[in-house]
């Protein structure tokens, strides 16, 4: 079974990620709305990754290896990026807010850090990786 | 994506048809932007063929309600897939917008 991806930085690109998150887990026959929350997550992540650090750069690359072990979804999602996101910057948003607002983005994280159970961002050497896992 | 548009007097349906991401989400918002859609007194979403929604998908809701509000204008889900709305609930989302089950519903509201 494939576990590794490369892709360019491309929005584009995020059905190819889904579909790569979908067929993996395909042999854990996983419950639907579980299955759709971790592709979920990962598109969430990946879109970040893609249009936020990388400026939707198409001769940039993410790669992504993803694992099940002990019941537990793991997935690991490298980019070569300058900057990389800080998880202290993140708060909760207040929805009603972003409604009078009008804002389009600002929810994407919040997805991620409801639906897995961990989320960790680090840099090793000259590369960023985000390290997403739910048990199953 | 493939958005479907019907309209009668004072509706406006749209039908999504497919995946909304960050990449697809850009062709709704151009649709719910276009100044006749404040003309109408609803505009239902049809999500029965919407198999996946991200946070792209659901910015451009929130980006939207706030206009369509001031303007009078009922904006409503219906048909909506269980993972789907499951993402609505994850944010809450649930309870600041109208989704009810069917287009009978909808209509009615």
């Amino acid at each position: 079974m494939k576990n590794a991806l490369r892709i360019s930085c491309s929005r584009h690109n995020l059905k190819v990620v889904r579909d790569f998150v979908t067929d993996y887990l395909k042999a854990y026959q996983l419950p639907d709305l579980q299955l759709n929350q971790i592709v979920l997550a990962v598109d969430e992540v990946v879109a970040n990754l893609i249009i936020h650090a990388n400026s939707e750069d198409e001769s940039q690359h993410l790669d992504l290896a993803l694992d099940v072990s002990n019941k537990q979804f793991g997935i690991e999602i490298f980019d070569d990026a300058t900057s990389s996101y800080a998880p202290s910057t993140y708060h909760e948003p207040d929805l009603q807010e972003y409604i009078r607002q009008g804002r389009k983005g600002g929810v994407g994280m919040t997805l991620v850090n409801r639906i897995m159970d961990r989320v960790e961002f680090s840099t090793q050497g000259r590369r960023n990786v985000c390290r997403l896992y739910k048990q199953l | 994506m493939k958005i479907t548009q019907h309209s009668s007097a004072n509706t406006l349906t749209l039908s999504l048809d497919g995946e909304l991401d960050a990449s697809s989400s850009v062709l709704l918002d151009s649709e719910l932007a276009k100044p006749e859609t404040l003309q109408f007194e609803k505009v239902l979403i049809n999500c029965r063929n919407l198999n996946y929604i991200s946070s792209a998908g659901l910015g451009v809701f929130i980006s939207h309600l706030q206009q369509f509000q001031d303007a009078g204008v009922k904006l409503v889900f219906f048909n909506m897939q269980d993972k789907v709305h499951n993402v609505f609930e994850i944010l809450g989302l649930d309870a600041l917008m109208t989704i009810v089950p069917s287009e009978t519903e909808a209509t009615a509201l």
